[in-house]
C-alpha cells in the first residue's frame, strides 16, 4: 500500500512540474496566474499525501491554510489584472 | 475487511491522481487562457477531492483517527476554486486577452457591445 501512495505522489509531482512549464512559458499574465492557482490546489494534495506517508496527522492543519492563501492570492491577482488596483476604495473615478 | 478498506482508500486516490494528471495535460495543450482556466479550476478541484477523501478514509479506517479538518478543507475548496477560476477568466477578458480562433461564441462580448450601444 505504501508503494501505491509513493507512486501517486510521484505522478502528482510530475504534473506540478508541467504546471511550472506553463508558469514560465505562458504567453499572457492570466495564464501564469491560472498555473499558479492550480499549483496551489495541487500542493494541498501533496501535503495530504506527505502526512499520510510520514504517518502523522499534524500536517493536516496546513491544508486549510494553503486553501485560504491560494484563494486570496488568485482573487488579488485577478483584481490587479482587471483594474490595476487590489483594494476598491471608490475614488478611482 | 482489510481488502475492503484498501479498496475504499485506493479508489478515490486513483480517481484524484488521474484528474490531477488530466489537469496538467489540459494546462499544457489548450490554446488560450479561458480553456486553460476551465481545465485548471474544474478538474483540479475533483482531483484534490479524491486525494483528500482517500487520506481522510485512511486516517479514519486504518489509524482510527477521525479528522474533520479534511472534510472542512474539501468544503472550502469546493466553494472557492470555481469562484477563483471565474474571476481569473473575467479579468483576462477585461484585460484584453483575445480568445483563440477556434472559439465559436462570445456571449460576454455581445453583452458588452449591447450595453455600449444604449
Amino acid at each position: 500500500m505504501m508503494i501505491f501512495f509513493w507512486i501517486s505522489l510521484i505522478v502528482i509531482v510530475i504534473s506540478m512540474a508541467l504546471f511550472v512549464y506553463r508558469l514560465i512559458k505562458g504567453p499572457t499574465a492570466p495564464d501564469r496566474v491560472i498555473a499558479l492557482d492550480a499549483m496551489g490546489v495541487t500542493l494541498i494534495s501533496v501535503v495530504a499525501l506527505l502526512s499520510l506517508l510520514v504517518g502523522t496527522s499534524f500536517y493536516l492543519e496546513i491544508i486549510l491554510l494553503l486553501a485560504i492563501l491560494s484563494f486570496i492570492g488568485t482573487v488579488a491577482f485577478s483584481k490587479f489584472i482587471e483594474k490595476g488596483e487590489i483594494f476598491d476604495r471608490g475614488d478611482s473615478d | 475487511m482489510e481488502i475492503l478498506i484498501n479498496i475504499l482508500v485506493a479508489l478515490p486516490m486513483v480517481v484524484g491522481v488521474i484528474f490531477t494528471l488530466v489537469t496538467a495535460i489540459g494546462l499544457l495543450r489548450f490554446p488560450d487562457p479561458y480553456t486553460r482556466a476551465h481545465a485548471a479550476s474544474k478538474s483540479s478541484t475533483v482531483g484534490v477531492l479524491g486525494i483528500l477523501l482517500s487520506v481522510f478514509l485512511h486516517f479514519w479506517l486504518v489509524e482510527e483517527h477521525f479528522n474533520p479538518r479534511i472534510l472542512l478543507g474539501i468544503l472550502f475548496l469546493f466553494i472557492t476554486a470555481p469562484v477563483g477560476g471565474h474571476m481569473m477568466s473575467r479579468a483576462a477578458y477585461f484585460a484584453g486577452v483575445k480568445p483563440s480562433e477556434l472559439t465559436v461564441k462570445d456571449e460576454l462580448g455581445e453583452d458588452i457591445r449591447r450595453i455600449k450601444e444604449k
